[in-house]
């Protein structure tokens, strides 16, 4: 079972890769382009088949490694 | 006073830490690797240098602090022990929970090679008791990552319990946004725990502890943690 980890920067948390992106979008010309925020993805391959112990296995690992829950906000897709 | 520095894979300032420590206490230092799992009997003082322990890999020392021997250092830590984080060290003391707060990319996104000035906002702690309340002095400063980060009710607690140690200031000891080259909240540069035994700072005041190196202006830092030491 894969399940995929999407980390984000914590609304309030100052991201200036996400600002210097944005930034970096309207100087090559894209109009309209708001808020940027960047993160990352960590994906896993899981031994467990349960969907909800995987998931729980998963959220574990990110409160206790993936993310840092001090800055980063994370959530937990199964595929 | 018996030193232990900590060494990771990526650690690069463990020897200039060394020299600092030496300088001040003519004792050498232990070198400690990551994978031991206790810390020399009679440690009196952990500390944790600069450097880019474990490639930076995830974040800033989010390996380090799940090694055998950081471990070995929340024991020590938490049974009263002294423990010293510089640069990566405080990332890896914020990362192990043992101090609040995370340190975030530079807010100019540029990594910083430059000397700065820091004014001792707490005197009289195991770190910093040979300034006085105020005093501003130079150090130098190579991070990427050195944005001091923590929500406002743990910066509140931070500054309203005198757990800040030094703040990034001018020349002159103004704490302005000028000053505050990576972008910090509240311009913190360093910070202890309630019980004044764990303190973590960015810049790298045992950079300066000789003559040759320009000056002495860190040399304090070292100088507070022997007299603690010889005093017990």
């Amino acid at each position: 079972m894969k399940a995929r980890v999407t980390i984000m920067p914590k609304a309030g948390v100052l991201d200036p890769q996400g600002k210097a992106i944005g930034h970096a979008l309207g100087s090559l010309g894209f109009d309209g382009v708001g808020e940027v925020r960047a993160g990352k993805v960590i994906e896993l391959e899981l031994a467990e088949t349960d969907p909800a112990k995987a998931q729980a296995a998963a959220e574990a690992m990110a409160r206790r490694l993936l993310a840092n829950t001090v800055i980063e906000s994370f959530r937990v897709e199964l595929a | 006073m018996k030193a232990a520095i900590v060494v990771f894979p990526g650690t690069n300032r463990e020897r200039d830490m060394a020299i600092a420590l030496e300088r001040a206490t003519g004792r050498k230092p232990a070198l400690l690797f990551h994978r031991e799992t206790e810390l020399p009997a009679g440690t009196d003082l952990v500390v944790l240098p600069g450097g880019f322990s474990y490639g930076d890999y995830l974040r800033c020392g989010a390996m380090a602090a799940q090694s055998p021997v950081m471990q070995a250092v929340k024991r020590f830590a938490a049974g009263g022990g002294h423990v010293l984080g510089v640069c990566n060290g405080f990332q890896i003391l914020c990362e192990a929970g043992l101090l609040p707060g995370a340190l975030l990319r530079n807010a100019a996104l540029r990594f910083l090679s430059m000397d700065c000035h820091m004014r001792v906002e707490r005197a009289g702690t195991p770190f910093t008791a040979h300034w006085q309340q105020g005093a501003v002095f130079r150090a130098p400063m190579a991070h990427g990552d050195g944005n001091f980060f923590a929500d406002d009710e743990t910066l509140a607690r931070l500054n309203g319990e005198g757990l800040v140690a030094f703040r990034y200031c001018t020349p002159a000891g103004e704490v302005t946004p000028a000053a505050n080259r990576n972008g910090a909240r509240d311009n913190i540069a360093g910070i202890l725990s309630p019980n004044l035994r764990l303190c973590g700072l960015m810049p790298h005041p045992e950079d300066l502890v000789d003559p040759l190196m320009g000056g002495e202006d860190g040399l304090p830092l070292f100088t507070s943690l022997l007299d603690q030491f010889a005093s017990a």
